[in-house]
C-alpha cells in the first residue's frame, strides 16, 4: 500500500517537474508561432475571395502601440478590405519573427542597433509610426505638483538621493512641503520600450548614469523594486508612500496616478502630454533626416517634454512577395496620412509633418 | 525515473495470465494476447515519450545557450553582474548567481514555513479529525491546490504585500535595533566576535518595501502548502491499521502511535510530498514575479527585493535577442539541472528510506 502511494507521489512529482520545464520552454514557443501565422496567411490568400481589394498581412511585435495598431487594422480592414493579423508578443519576439521571415512586418519600441541590423538576412527599414511619452509617476500626498530635472531624477534612480527632503529636490520645488521620507525607486523588471526611452533620457542628462548603468530595454538597475509591466510599477508606486517610478503616459492618465513636470533642455518645466510629445518629436526631425533611428529624448524647444520616443514598424526593403509588398506599402501610406488622426484620442502623439514626409520617402523605397 | 512505473504497469509480452487460456480461444484482433501486446506497446510509447521530451528539452536548452556558455563558461554560475545594455553594447555581461540564490533561498524558506504546517494539517486530517471536519477541510485543501498561480500573485500584490509592509516597518526598526544590541553584547564574548558582522540582524536589514524575498517565500509557502498537505494526508491514511493497533496494544498513547509507527511507516511518502512541494516552489513563476521585487542585486536580507531564475526568464524573455537570449536560455538550463538534481536526490532519499523501513520492520 505504501509503495503504491509512494509511486503515486513520485509520479505526481515527475509530472510537476515536467510542468515546470514546459513552463520554462514556454516562451520559446512564441518565437515559432510565426509559422502558424504564415500558414494562416497562405490559407486566406488562397480562399479569400470575400474582400474586394483583398490581401492579408501578418505582423508581430511591440505591445506599447497595440491599442492604436488594432484600431488602425480594424478601420483599414473595413475601408480597404485588407486583413492585418497582428500579434503583440513584444518587440524582441517581433524582431525574431521578422528575422525568420515568418511575418510581413515587425514592430518595435526601440530601433535596431547596428549590430542587430547586421544580423538581419536583408536590409530592413525603420518607419516611426507614432510617438509616446514616458511619465515620471510618484506617490507623495503632500506634493500634488512635483517638479524634477534630469540630474535629480538620475540621482534618485542611482540611489544617491535617498530622501524626499533632499536639498536638490527642494531647490526645484520652492514652497512645497517635502516630507522626510525615503525615496523608493520602482522600475520595470521586464524588458520594455518604456525602459528604453526612460534610460536613454537618464543617459542623455547624466554622465554618471551613462557610465554606471547605460540605456536599454533592460538594464542593471542600481536600486529599487522591479515591477512587471506598467501595472507592476504602478502597483509599487500606489502602495508605497515616497515611491517614484515611470510608466507610459496613457497608463498614468487612465489610472489617475500623479506625474511630475520635468525641466527640459530649454529650462522650462513641462508636463507630459500629447502636445508636449509632438513638440519633442518636432525637435528631433532634423536629426532624423540623417538617421531615422535618432533618439528624441531631451529635445530642444520650450514646449518639448524630454522623455519621449517613437515606436517603429520594421520591414524588409526588398519584399519577397511583390504583391504582399504592395499591400504593405499601401497600408503604411494610409497609416502616415489618415491613420495619424486616430493617434491623439488614444494619447499617442501623431508624427510631425516633416517625419511623416520622411516616412513616405522610406515607404516608396520598399519594393 | 520513468522506468519504474512502466515496469509495474506492463507485463512482458507473451506471458499470459494463468486464467487467460479459456478466453484465448477467441482469435484475431481482439484476442487477449493481441490486446496484451497492444497495451504493452501503448504504455511503452507513453512512457518513452516522457523520457524523449525530457531529453529533447535538455538538448534544446543546451543548444540555445551555447553562445552564452562559450562566452561565460561556468563563471556564469557565480557571477553576480547582469548588465544587458552597458554603454558599449559589446561589453554586456551576464551572471546567474543572484537568480540561483533567489530560487534556492525562496524555495527553502517556503518549505521551512510550509512543511510543519502542512504536515500538522495532514496528521490532523488523517488521524485526529472527526469526519465532519475532515471531509470539508480536505476538500478545501484540494481546492487551494487548484487555484491558478496568477490569482495567488494578484492576492499577494494587493493584499499580502501591503500587510507585510507594515510588519516589515517594525522589523526594519525595532527588531533590527534590538537584534543589533544583542549581537554587540554577545560579540564581546571571545570567539563570538563574528556575530557583530554576521549576526541575524542582517536578515532584517533594509528598507521596508513590502515586495521582497520575504513576500516571495510567503507566497510560495502558501502555494506549496496544499500539495504537501494533500499528499501527506493520503500517505498517512494509507498506513495499515495494524500498525496503529499494534502500537495501541502495547499501551502507546495516540501521540506515541502517530509519532512512532505511523509517521515512520509513511516517512518516504511524506518526503515525496515535500519534494513535490519543492518542485513546485522552484519552478513557480507568475506569483513570485509579482511579489518578489525583481532586483538583480543578491542580498541576505529578507526585506530586500530579489529575483529567481524563473522570474528573470519571465521578465526578460519577450524583449531579449542575441547574447541576452542565450544567457536567458543558460538560466533555463541551470533551472532544468537544479530541478533534475532535486528530484534525483529525492528519489535517492525515498529509496534509501524505504530500505531502512523494511529493515526495521524485520528486526
Amino acid at each position: 500500500m505504501t509503495t503504491n502511494c509512494k509511486s503515486l507521489a513520485s509520479l505526481i512529482g515527475t509530472a510537476t517537474l515536467f510542468a515546470t520545464l514546459a513552463g520554462c520552454g514556454g516562451p520559446q514557443d512564441t518565437a515559432t508561432t510565426g509559422n502558424m501565422a504564415d500558414n494562416s496567411a497562405g490559407n486566406t490568400a488562397a480562399s479569400g475571395g470575400a474582400a474586394p481589394a483583398g490581401g492579408q498581412l501578418t505582423g508581430a511585435g511591440a505591445t506599447f502601440p497595440y491599442p492604436l495598431y488594432s484600431k488602425w487594422f480594424d478601420t483599414y480592414n473595413k475601408n480597404k478590405g485588407v486583413r492585418i493579423n497582428y500579434q503583440s508578443v513584444g518587440s524582441g519576439a517581433g524582431i525574431q519573427q521578422l528575422k525568420n521571415q515568418t511575418v510581413n512586418f515587425g514592430a518595435s519600441d526601440a530601433p535596431l542597433n547596428d549590430e542587430d541590423l547586421k544580423e538581419m538576412p536583408a536590409p530592413v527599414v525603420h518607419i516611426p509610426t507614432v510617438a509616446g511619452a514616458v511619465a515620471v509617476i510618484y506617490n507623495l500626498q503632500e506634493v500634488p505638483k512635483l517638479r524634477l530635472d534630469g540630474q535629480t531624477l538620475a540621482g534618485m534612480f542611482l540611489g544617491q538621493i535617498k530622501r524626499w527632503n533632499d536639498p536638490k529636490i527642494a531647490a526645484l520645488n520652492p514652497g512645497a512641503s517635502l516630507p522626510n521620507r525615503a525615496v523608493t525607486v520602482a522600475h520595470r523588471s521586464d524588458g520594455s520600450g518604456t525602459s528604453y526611452i526612460f534610460t536613454n533620457y537618464l543617459k542623455a542628462v547624466s554622465p554618471e548614469w551613462s557610465g554606471q548603468v547605460g540605456a536599454g530595454k533592460s538594464v542593471e538597475w542600481p536600486v529599487g523594486i522591479g515591477g512587471k509591466g506598467n501595472d507592476g510599477v504602478a502597483a509599487v508606486v500606489k502602495q508605497t508612500p515616497g515611491a517614484i517610478g515611470y510608466a507610459e503616459l496613457a497608463y498614468a492618465i487612465e489610472n489617475k496616478i500623479a506625474y511630475a513636470a520635468l525641466r527640459n533642455k530649454a529650462g522650462q518645466f513641462v508636463e507630459p502630454s500629447v502636445a508636449s510629445t509632438v513638440a519633442a518629436a518636432e525637435g528631433a526631425s532634423a536629426a532624423m533626416q540623417k538617421d531615422v533611428r535618432a533618439p528624441i529624448v531631451n529635445e530642444p524647444g520650450a514646449k518639448a517634454y524630454p522623455i519621449a520616443g517613437f515606436t517603429y514598424i520594421l520591414a524588409y526593403k526588398k519584399q519577397q512577395d511583390a504583391a504582399k509588398g504592395k499591400v504593405l506599402t499601401q497600408f503604411l501610406n494610409w497609416a502616415m496620412t489618415d491613420g495619424q488622426g486616430m493617434a491623439e484620442p488614444l494619447l499617442y502623439a501623431p508624427l510631425p509633418a516633416s517625419v511623416a514626409k520622411l516616412n513616405q520617402t522610406t515607404i516608396q523605397s520598399i519594393q | 525515473m520513468v522506468a519504474e512505473p512502466l515496469n509495474q504497469k506492463s507485463s512482458p509480452p507473451g506471458e499470459r495470465p494463468p486464467g487467460g487460456s479459456l478466453k484465448a480461444k477467441r482469435r484475431g484482433f481482439f484476442s487477449t494476447v493481441a490486446m496484451d501486446n497492444m497495451f504493452f506497446g501503448a504504455t511503452l510509447i507513453f512512457g518513452a515519450s516522457v523520457l524523449v521530451i525530457c531529453v529533447l528539452i535538455g538538448i534544446q536548452l543546451w543548444r540555445a545557450s551555447e553562445p552564452a556558455m562559450a562566452r561565460f563558461g561556468t563563471g556564469f554560475l557565480t557571477s553576480s553582474v547582469w548588465n544587458p545594455s552597458p554603454d558599449d553594447p559589446t561589453k554586456a555581461v551576464y551572471g546567474a548567481w543572484p537568480f540561483i540564490w533567489g530560487t534556492l533561498m525562496s524555495s527553502l524558506l517556503a518549505l521551512l514555513l510550509a512543511v510543519p504546517i502542512g504536515l500538522g494539517t495532514a496528521i490532523f486530517l488523517a488521524e485526529l479529525a472527526p469526519r465532519w471536519v475532515r471531509t470539508p477541510v480536505s476538500f478545501m485543501v484540494e481546492l487551494l491546490a487548484a487555484v491558478p498561480s496568477v490569482v495567488y500573485g494578484l492576492w499577494g500584490r494587493l493584499v499580502m504585500v501591503p500587510w507585510l509592509q507594515v510588519r516589515q516597518d517594525w522589523m526594519s526598526t525595532n527588531l533590527f535595533e534590538s537584534l543589533q544590541g544583542w549581537e554587540q553584547g554577545v560579540a564581546r564574548v571571545p570567539g563570538l566576535g563574528w556575530l557583530a558582522d554576521y549576526g541575524p540582524s542582517n536578515l532584517v536589514n533594509g528598507a521596508p518595501l513590502g515586495q521582497s524575498m520575504m513576500a516571495g517565500a510567503l507566497i510560495l509557502a502558501i502555494m506549496v502548502l496544499p500539495f504537501i498537505t494533500a499528499v501527506s494526508r493520503e500517505v498517512i491514511r494509507a498506513v495499515p491499521p495494524s500498525q496503529r493497533e499494534a502500537a495501541f496494544g502495547l499501551g502507546a498513547t495516540r501521540w506515541e502511535a502517530i509519532k512512532g509507527p505511523v509517521l515512520r511507516y509513511a516517512r518516504s511518502g511524506i518526503i515525496g510530498a515535500i519534494i513535490l512541494g519543492l518542485a513546485r516552489a522552484l519552478g513557480e513563476t507568475m506569483a513570485i514575479t509579482m511579489v518578489i521585487g525583481n532586483s538583480d542585486q543578491p542580498s541576505v536580507s529578507l526585506l530586500a527585493p530579489a529575483s529567481t531564475l524563473s522570474s528573470k526568464l519571465a521578465n526578460e524573455f519577450n524583449e531579449a535577442s542575441g547574447d541576452q537570449l542565450a544567457a536567458l536560455m543558460y538560466l533555463a538550463l541551470v533551472l532544468f539541472c537544479i530541478t533534475i538534481i532535486v528530484n534525483a536526490f529525492a528519489r535517492f532519499m525515498i529509496w534509501n528510506m524505504a530500505r531502512t523501513v523494511t529493515g526495521t520492520a524485520r528486526e
